[in-house]
């Protein structure tokens, strides 16, 4: 009974300090990252007794120094719903992490425990209706300021949401089809199956253009560069203008946790997850024949590293995208998601539907 | 346990729906009416049924009523702007169509507290999905007729002001 209390807050507490410590890491890579594309030094000050690592004690000293500013908020603010706004942004940005798997089924003293914080048979809707809560947040925030500037800011963020999750919505139902399963452990043990013999069925290989569907509407459903209209932090000014201190804080915290979240998706559909090319639950086989037995205990680290790898490959290629591409038009980004994305979203599940009859006829 | 935790929901969403009618400020009813439909897709969780659940809040919480909270916030901005209802006297109808809608759930439902539940995993989509498409297929076509009608409506009426 204890035992599986402590399994179960494990999972949970696992789940957790990765997402929330990537995400306050994502703000020193953001930093150090666009300095090297753009050929700066950066942050490198902060320091504790002269010791400096390369600015990791940035995002110690930011937190630090918004707990300790003024939390203003205006007159005429709705008092409830401006205090309320930024924690309902990082709660679905927090929560939403839960049924994405890190890991296969660990098999530990007699025991079996699924690595993923809960194990729901409708993961990837659940993934997927937190996110589309997080809006809620936003909304609030640019309605309860009492500020024309944040109230537009709060509009364009409900109607880039929106025109963001219907592509997400109908881009991974192709996801779903192929692999049979809305449980993203099933998901992610499907692409462990080969192709032809030699290659890993990810989704990527099966999936290709649902995959640039998903990854582009994700980049959007984030609100960050190249689809920042809810903030334009360089000339308008966004949903959070009113805020100040931690509760400013957490609206970026909440962004960088939902890079988190849909890095881990773009990962466990498209990128095989856990799946480390070739490498079965005894060990690695080869296509040549060639075989490297592997205890559980090896395998299983290496499968969840393979995880945490893949994901901050995907944030790698998400941060390079945020610092390459200028911010689209308003009225761009709104076409783009229901003149682009939508449409070809519905083709690929078309597309996917045949393609799967006629794979079963032959 | 379970039980706790239906009443603790069941007050919930009983709460918000109150506050939903009784709040004179339309986005704070908006906001409540989230929570309402939240609190039921958990009651839905408790009874197994996870996609009905998951659709609930996607469909409901997350599309619908964003849209909802959006057309609030274009056309009521400030709270100031709300005056007083000029349909005042349907207002008064509402009292006796909402008695007899209370009487006619209460007779449906009062007549099913005996019965057994409904056989099937209902949190399964796929069971969910070959029960639609077979048993359900009218009334499933018949809904997406509906609303696609009213989608075409809605064309009409915007280029009509165009």
């Amino acid at each position: 009974m204890i035992a599986d209390l402590g399994i179960a807050f494990g999972r949970v507490a696992f789940v957790m300090m990765f997402v929330l410590n990537l995400g306050g890491i994502l703000t020193w890579v953001e930093r150090k990252q666009s300095a090297i594309m753009q050929d700066r030094i950066g942050a490198n000050r902060a320091s504790i007794f002269g010791l400096r690592l390369l600015g990791l004690f940035h995002p110690l000293a930011d937190a630090i120094k918004m707990l300790t500013k003024e939390d203003f908020r205006p007159a005429r603010a709705d008092r409830f719903l401006f205090g309320l706004a930024p924690f309902v942004s990082v709660f679905f940005a927090l929560v939403a992490f839960a049924s994405i798997p890190f890991g296969d089924t660990l098999r530990v003293a007699g025991r079996e425990i699924p690595l993923q914080a809960v194990t729901l048979n409708v993961g990837i809707l659940y993934v997927f209706a937190m996110l589309s809560l997080g809006v809620y947040g936003v909304m609030m925030a640019g309605w309860s300021s009492a500020n024309n500037y944040a109230l537009l800011g709060g509009q364009r963020a409900a109607a880039l949401m929106i025109s963001a999750e219907i592509a997400i919505g109908a881009s991974i139902m192709g996801v779903v089809m192929v692999y049979g399963s809305l449980d993203m452990m099933d998901i992610v043990r499907g692409q462990g199956t080969l192709l032809w013999g030699w290659l890993p069925a990810w989704g990527i290989v099966t999936q290709p253009l649902a995959f640039v569907l998903f990854l582009t509407a994700g980049i959007a459903a984030t609100k960050r560069i190249p689809f920042d209209m809810p903030e334009g932090e360089s000339e308008i000014i966004g949903y959070f203008v009113e805020y100040s201190g931690m509760k400013f804080g957490m609206f970026a915290m909440a962004d960088f946790l939902e890079t988190v979240v849909i890095a881990g998706m773009t990962t466990s559909l498209f990128l095989g997850g856990w799946q480390v090319p070739y490498l079965a639950a005894e060990g690695f086989r080869f296509p040549g024949g060639a075989a490297w037995a592997l205890p559980h205990l090896v395998v299983v680290p290496l499968q969840v590293g393979a995880f945490v790898g893949k994901v901050c490959a995907v944030i790698f290629f998400m941060m390079l995208v945020r610092w390459t591409l200028p911010r689209f038009r308003y009225d761009q980004a709104m076409r783009l998601g229901w003149l682009g994305l939508f449409p070809l979203s519905v083709l690929n599940i078309v597309l996917t539907g045949l393609l799967l009859l006629a794979w079963g006829a032959a | 346990m379970a039980r706790a935790a239906f009443f603790v929901l069941a007050a919930l969403a009983t709460g918000s729906a109150l506050g939903l009618i009784l709040k004179k400020n339309a986005i704070h009813g908006a906001l409540f009416l989230v929570v309402n439909l939240g609190s039921i897709a958990v009651l839905y969780l408790m009874l197994g049924a996870e996609f009905l659940a998951a659709a609930q809040v996607i469909v409901y919480a997350g599309a619908i009523m964003v849209l909802f909270v959006f057309a609030i916030m274009v056309l009521i901005p400030g709270k100031e702007e709300t005056g007083p209802d000029p349909r005042r006297a349907y207002r008064l109808l509402a009292l006796p169509l909402g008695a007899a809608l209370l009487l006619l759930l209460g007779g449906v439902v009062a007549g099913r507290l005996g019965a057994p539940a409904a056989a099937g995993a209902a949190g399964d989509a796929g069971a969910l999905g070959r029960l639609l498409f077979t048993r359900y297929l009218f009334p499933f076509e018949v809904t997406s007729v509906l609303l696609l009608a009213a989608m075409v409506g809605v064309l009409l009426l915007a280029r009509r002001g165009a």
